[in-house]
């Protein structure tokens, strides 16, 4: 009894304590304002430069430069440590450092179904996105990345050299003057450094990944949420974090990140993903898109189309290539203004506000080699998600899948790489498949029969960005829906809507009926029954 | 028909009311119920699992309160199964009905229910609604599954028991509403859940094993 007496009156002294500390919260918030002390907002800083230094004010910038080494050289005498990290990433070897091998990535055996292969980068054009001053044979390129001139420091360089050599100085030196301001506009990789490359893959702008084009350059918020220069204007580097020039983001079959947790949990995580900020539970509480979470990514519903601004490529057919007009290469543009045909290319088609492809996805891709064999009776996966539905760690993920037709070996069963770089002689000039294969595989140390085919190849691109507002996400019904679902594709799963048992609603609906009729028989016949009996 | 009937006081407030209630409650989850399976639409999916939630957990709640009531009241015993005078009642109304004859086991305040209904409400009180509800509950708390240790289920089991119980409870209710026109007038034996009077024919005496209490 006395245990109780003094349990209540315990509780009742928290709850004073409650009372009293609750009544002096807003006094004690009152009492700053009564001493005078006005305090200014935080501004918000989300579009000023972070940096503490300002490039135009040291001495080693202020100087002619004659060869892009130079500036690099420049560049290194305070960044010491930055080229031997560039070495060290993927951006500079083009090879994966999550392969031993060596076989992952453009510069080893990787394919897609694009420009199929970089042939060790001796195929001259694919260097273009290289971060060297030529390939990796000049030394790195630090304006590749951190340059904000609007400037192409090859073609400068190259005219300096040439109006100083044949005596033209006023005209060399106005060129230095451009190459004098230019290197000293330094910052943090821009969304416009990242795109040089990222948004022109695959030989043109919005070739590959429809979820990453040249209109990311300067977004509206309806078409990135975050990158939206209306809104937070995040550049690409807010969420590929760096470390020592290494940029997090997936590696081929390697998952950006090996699980999601929110920066409360671990602040230190290499990779900025959705669960970062906006944790596993995001939606209002009890709503039941946190269910959803374990199972569905972020981006499923909140990127409900991608290539919203340009179109993106979808099919491109190797095997229509080679075809001219009055003996002559040509080209045909169709519906948005892209071209649906190249006789040094073959056939392509673009499409727009594209609906995803929905798959089970771990954060890992099966990543095809030059090496493997095919199956070719059926469209080869250059690369496909990995997951499942009984995985733990797989969750429904929209992707790009980019389908073609490309060169194979017919009775190697091995995917072809041709060269093709006008430079080095290759199919875009010679228009000869027999050549430029055999030259192309001769490159890569296999074999080639001679024996050329075509077939058909899927290449999947996760779909991350191009984030959407909260109010143009997908509604429940587009997957929860038994025709036209998007998740139609699917199975392995009960999904609530989409699914039913087929002979159970038969047998269900039938007894319905059943019952209804019985009923209006009975009916009838107590009707009846009782007329008889009235008119007796 | 005698003209001049008996009045008794059958259903409590309480019990017209939870009859009412759980009719309310019942259609609003076959309604919802059925447009979340994709028959139709109505107030669009995402309402209608927001409604069909809702109100399931309210049914689940009063549905508590109607277990209290049934024990502390000594109604349950009204649910007792009995085989006696079933089969005359079956035949009743598959046939005594249509050449007028009376009602073999009329309805008294100690014996609301006849055989039939007796052996259909327990069916539907003690297994079929609860059975409905346990299945709810579970599609419901789906997430919860593993963390509760009940990952040994399968959401489509658990989807095909719910759905099958929602045709039998849609059975019943197709049933249940026609058989209330077979009182001696149509609507006399809705008019009784509305007042808690029902007309009776004054001679019939009721038998010792009809009585609850």
């Amino acid at each position: 009894m006395q245990s109780k007496l003094a349990q209540i009156s315990i509780v009742v002294c928290i709850l004073c304590v409650g009372l009293v500390l609750l009544a002096y919260t807003p006094l004690s918030a009152k009492s700053n304002a009564e001493t005078g002390r006005i305090l200014k907002p935080i501004p918000d800083n989300t579009t000023k430069n972070w940096s503490t230094a300002d490039h135009s004010k040291f001495d080693a910038l202020n100087r002619d430069f004659e060869t892009g080494a130079e500036v690099t050289k420049a560049c290194l005498s305070c960044h010491s440590e930055a080229e031997s990290q560039l070495h060290d990433s993927i951006h500079w070897t083009w090879l994966s450092p999550y392969d031993d091998t060596g076989d992952t990535g453009k510069a080893g055996y990787s394919v897609n179904n694009f420009c199929v292969s970089a042939n060790k980068m001796n195929d001259t054009d694919c260097n273009k996105c290289h971060i060297g001053w030529d390939g990796k044979n000049d030394g790195i390129n630090c304006l590749a990345c951190h340059g904000q001139a609007d400037i192409k420091w090859k073609d400068d360089f190259n005219d300096y050299e040439f109006f100083k050599e044949t005596g033209e100085m006023e005209i060399a030196e106005e060129i230095q003057q451009t190459i004098r301001d230019g290197v000293k506009v330094i910052s943090l990789p821009t969304r416009e450094n990242c795109g040089t490359c990222h948004f022109n893959g695959g030989g043109g702008e919005a070739v590959k990944h429809g979820d990453l084009d040249a209109s990311l350059a300067q977004p509206k918020k309806t078409l990135d949420v975050h990158m939206g220069t209306d809104g937070r204007n995040f550049e690409c580097t807010r969420c590929h974090t760096t470390m020592e020039h290494r940029i997090s983001g997936r590696v081929y079959s390697t998952p950006a990140s090996a699980h999601r947790k929110s920066l409360v949990e671990d602040d230190l995580v290499p990779k900025i993903m959705c669960e970062s900020c906006h944790t596993s539970e995001p939606h209002e509480q009890g709503h039941k898109a946190n269910d959803h979470t374990d199972k569905v990514a972020c981006q499923s519903c909140h990127i409900p189309e991608f290539a919203r601004e340009h179109p993106t490529m979808t099919w491109w057919d190797w095997s229509k290539a080679g075809q001219m007009k009055d003996g002559k290469p040509y080209m045909e543009k169709g519906e948005y203004g892209r071209y649906t045909y190249k006789s040094y290319k073959g056939e392509f088609k673009w499409e727009k506000n594209i609906v995803p492809e929905y798959f089970w996805y771990n954060g890992s891709l099966t990543t095809m080699t030059i090496k493997d064999t095919i199956d070719p009776e059926k469209p080869v996966r250059v690369s496909w998600p990995v997951g499942s539905s009984d995985d733990k760690d797989s969750r429904i993920f929209p992707f790009k899948v980019h389908r073609g037709k490309q060169p194979y070996d017919k009775k190697h069963n091995r995917l072809l790489a041709a060269l093709l770089s006008s430079d080095v002689d290759g199919y875009w000039k010679t228009y000869d498949w027999e050549s430029s294969i055999t030259r192309g595989m001769k490159i890569m140390g296999l074999p080639y029969s001679g024996e050329l085919g075509f077939v058909e190849t899927a290449y999947v691109y996760p779909t991350t960005h191009m984030v959407a507002p909260e109010e143009d996400a997908v509604s429940c019904r587009e997957c929860h829906a038994r025709s036209k679902s998007r998740l139609a594709n699917l199975s392995g799963f009960y999904m609530p809507g989409r699914d039913s048992f087929h002979l159970l609603d038969l047998g269900g609906w039938g007894s319905v009926i059943a019952a209804m009729a019985a009923v209006l028989l009975h009916a009838l016949g107590r009707i009846f029954k009782n007329r008889i009996k009235k008119e007796n | 028909m005698s003209e001049n009937m008996k009045h008794i006081y059958l259903y409590t407030r309480y019990e017209r009311f939870w009859h009412w209630l759980q009719m309310a409650l019942i259609m609003i989850l076959l309604v919802t119920g059925f447009e979340i399976h994709g028959l139709y639409t109505l107030f669009g999916f995402e309402r209608a699992v927001d409604i069909h939630n809702y109100v399931g957990l309210g049914w689940l709640t009063a549905f508590a309160f109607f277990i209290f009531w049934i024990f502390t009241t000594g109604e349950w015993k009204q649910y007792i199964p009995t085989t006696k005078k079933l089969f005359s009642v079956i035949r009743y109304y598959g046939y005594g009905i249509f050449l007028g004859e009376p009602h073999p086991v009329p309805k008294r305040k100690e014996a609301k229910h006849n055989p039939l209904q007796r052996l259909t409400y327990l069916g539907l009180a003690a297994a079929l609604l609860p059975l409905q509800m346990t299945t709810g509950i579970l599609y419901w708390t789906y997430n919860y599954w593993e963390a509760w240790g009940l990952d040994f289920l399968s959401l489509a089991i658990v989807a095909l028991i719910h759905m099958a119980l929602a045709f039998s409870i849609l059975i019943f209710l197709i049933i249940h509403v026609y058989m209330t026109t077979t009182g001696h007038t149509i609507f006399a034996h809705v008019k009784a859940m509305i007042t808690g009077w029902e007309e009776v024919e004054p001679t019939v005496a009721i038998e010792e094993w009809e009585k609850a209490a």
